[in-house]
């Protein structure tokens, strides 16, 4: 297991917005939160990043308690979030946003290393490399965040909606992208409203609902579950 | 993306205020031009040696005023409050300034034509003050931001503003009470005494280009440079910049906020407490108010180059100087109204062009 919650409660000053929320992530899988606005699935993973602590409960990332550690020493721990609404730097460069990315690295030969493979795996932005990240499409923006995140070097990522407000071919795009990372050993936390697209990649999935885990199993058992068909597919089953 | 609306401001008599706008401009715009013409033009009432004199002082106050209003845009771009201690810090290190050259006077190197510290190595003596000076400055700077605006970082904006004046009132009655409300005379090494320099003829009279002058505004440009590479190019520059286009993210980049703030005012300090060391070796007189005026002159050029903006404050510094030095002649008006200049273009600024002569455009998810 390399990231185990435990029975989170989590307040907004009186706002209980995550109560006795426990899941986990094994090493080389990819996890999905789903849920509705408001469920708690961004609360979730910004408590995992350290931006949030959990008023009581637990986060154990390698066998280690990170409920109380800092943000930046979670990074540098190798939890990496790629932020809900992608977050880019728009005014600096999209060379200047990965150098971001790699803020927690001192090695510049690592850096350059990981520059060099995310360039690899994104030819588009290094086209666009000296272009403002604000001047980029919506697509790209999503693909410089995704990049920037992998600039840390992270054991696990954290994805926050990262199919949000992008044309389905792009997100389908964005998707196979998430695979690819994921083939390559990065641990993946996803959370998404497009709970067909997130189940589809996932191996597993827990459902959240107004701060509370109501469901959880194997991503395809999901799928085809009532209940998960009714709520967030449609009502259609997808076959 | 989470696209806010603007949303409209309904304000009453905005319609007057439409007009009323361009007609105060266009009269303001007139009377300096009649001015400028009358004098100019019409008199001549002063030759190109009256000049000369009055751009050496702009440019040498300019500079002093650059480096201070660096330190409200640095502020202002990564907390968005206007830091209105910020001119005691300089206060601070101007008075570090003066205590380091009378510790110095007082170490006696040989009696026998006798020479004291300060005269004998008077590098090293202007290395050590700016080096207290600085330090002394940065050090107040940082425990500022730890005692009066850190404990407010979540309130309304409005709150630390306040806290901030209330900081810059005790600070300078804290002074008043440490160091005595005496005027004290800054004593430079000989090779920095005031009232000498180079002479030029011009027109038949001379004009004297003082040494302090030339080494503060020499001086200011330098730390201006050096203020400008570290944002740009080094690592802490960086996260500075990222801090201040958004802090969640900048965290999720791993960038201690906290630590890059303090950082921050670290620098905004140094880069005052150079400014007030310069001030005592250049003007001479310290005193527990001497930070006001030359700290919300500085505000003023950190608004007129557009505020958070570092290029900005730099060029706003220098204009401002030259404006104050160089206004009241070309407009014929009293020299000792050059504040009511300097302030009168604060107002313009804010009516007229509140961004600033280089301002950016603030988003709203900025303020």
């Amino acid at each position: 297991m390399i990231l185990n919650v435990e029975n989170i409660n989590v307040h907004y000053g009186a706002i209980h917005a995550l109560r006795e929320v426990s899941f986990t992530l094994s090493k080389g899988e990819i996890v999905a939160l789903i849920g509705a606005n408001g469920a708690g699935k961004s609360t979730s993973l910004n408590t995992v990043s350290g931006l949030l602590h959990p008023t009581s409960g637990k986060v154990v990332y390698l066998g280690e308690d990170i409920s109380n550690t800092s943000p930046q020493e979670i990074v540098r721990r190798g939890i990496v979030q790629v932020p809900e609404g992608r977050k880019i730097f728009a005014k600096m460069s999209v060379w200047e946003n990965l150098e971001m990315g790699a803020y927690t690295v001192s090695d510049r030969k690592v850096v350059d290393e990981r520059m060099e493979s995310v360039f690899m795996r994104f030819p588009r932005l290094k086209e666009r490399r000296n272009q403002p990240g604000g001047t980029l499409s919506g697509g790209e923006q999503q693909m410089l965040a995704i990049a920037r995140g992998l600039m840390a070097g992270p054991k696990v990522l954290l994805l926050d909606e990262p199919s949000m407000g992008l044309a389905p071919i792009l997100v389908e795009q964005i998707f196979d992208i998430i695979r690819e990372i994921n083939d390559s050993g990065t641990s993946i936390l996803l959370v998404e409203q497009n709970a067909l697209m997130a189940l589809s990649i996932a191996d597993r999935g827990y459902v959240l609902d107004t701060g509370r885990v109501v469901l959880q199993g194997i991503a395809d058992d999901l799928l085809h579950n009532p209940f998960v068909i009714n709520a967030y597919l449609g009502g259609e089953t997808t076959e | 993306m989470n696209e806010s609306v603007p949303l409209p401001i309904a304000r009453k008599g905005s319609q007057l205020l439409k007009y009323l706008r361009p007609t105060f401009g266009v009269v303001v715009l007139l009377f300096i031009l009649y001015r400028l013409y009358s004098v100019l033009v019409i008199r001549h009432e002063y030759g190109a040696d009256t000049w000369t004199r009055l751009l050496i002082t702009g440019l040498i106050i300019g500079g002093v005023y650059a480096l201070i209003a660096i330190g409200y845009t640095l502020v202002y771009g990564i907390l968005f409050m206007i830091n209105f201690a910020h001119g005691e810090v300089m206060m601070l290190g101007a008075y570090a300034g003066f205590f380091v050259f009378e510790a110095l006077k007082s170490i006696k190197v040989s009696s026998e034509p006798p020479l004291n510290f300060s005269n004998a190595n008077p590098v090293i003596s202007i290395i050590i003050a700016f080096a207290v000076g600085m330090t002394v400055s940065a050090l107040s700077g940082f425990l500022l931001e730890k005692i009066a605006y850190r404990p407010l970082r979540k309130a309304p904006r409005l709150v630390p503003l306040i806290s901030a004046i209330g900081a810059s009132i005790f600070l300078q009655n804290a002074a008043q009470l440490l160091f005595s409300p005496q005027l004290r005379d800054v004593t430079n090494p000989e090779i920095l005494r005031r009232g000498i320099g180079w002479k030029i003829l011009i027109n038949g009279s001379n004009v004297i280009i003082p040494y302090t002058g030339v080494f503060t505004f020499a001086l200011s440009i330098l730390l201006l440079i050096g203020l400008y590479i570290i944002v740009r190019k080094t690592k802490l520059g960086r996260a500075m910049r990222a801090v201040a286009l958004d802090k969640k993210t900048a965290a999720l980049m791993g960038i201690d906020v906290d630590k890059t703030i303090s950082q921050t005012f670290l620098i905004s300090g140094a880069l005052a407490g150079a400014a007030g060391v310069m001030w005592g070796i250049h003007n001479g007189l310290v005193y527990y108010f001497v930070g006001f005026i030359p700290g919300i002159k500085a505000f003023t050029a950190a608004v007129l180059g557009g505020i958070g903006n570092l290029p900005g404050a730099m060029l706003g510094g220098l204009f401002l100087g030259l404006i104050e030095s160089m206004g009241p002649a070309a407009l014929g008006i009293n020299f000792q109204l050059k504040d009511v200049l300097a302030f009168a273009i604060l107002i313009l600024v804010l009516t007229f062009r509140p961004s600033g002569l280089l301002g950016e455009v603030l988003s709203e998810e900025k303020v």
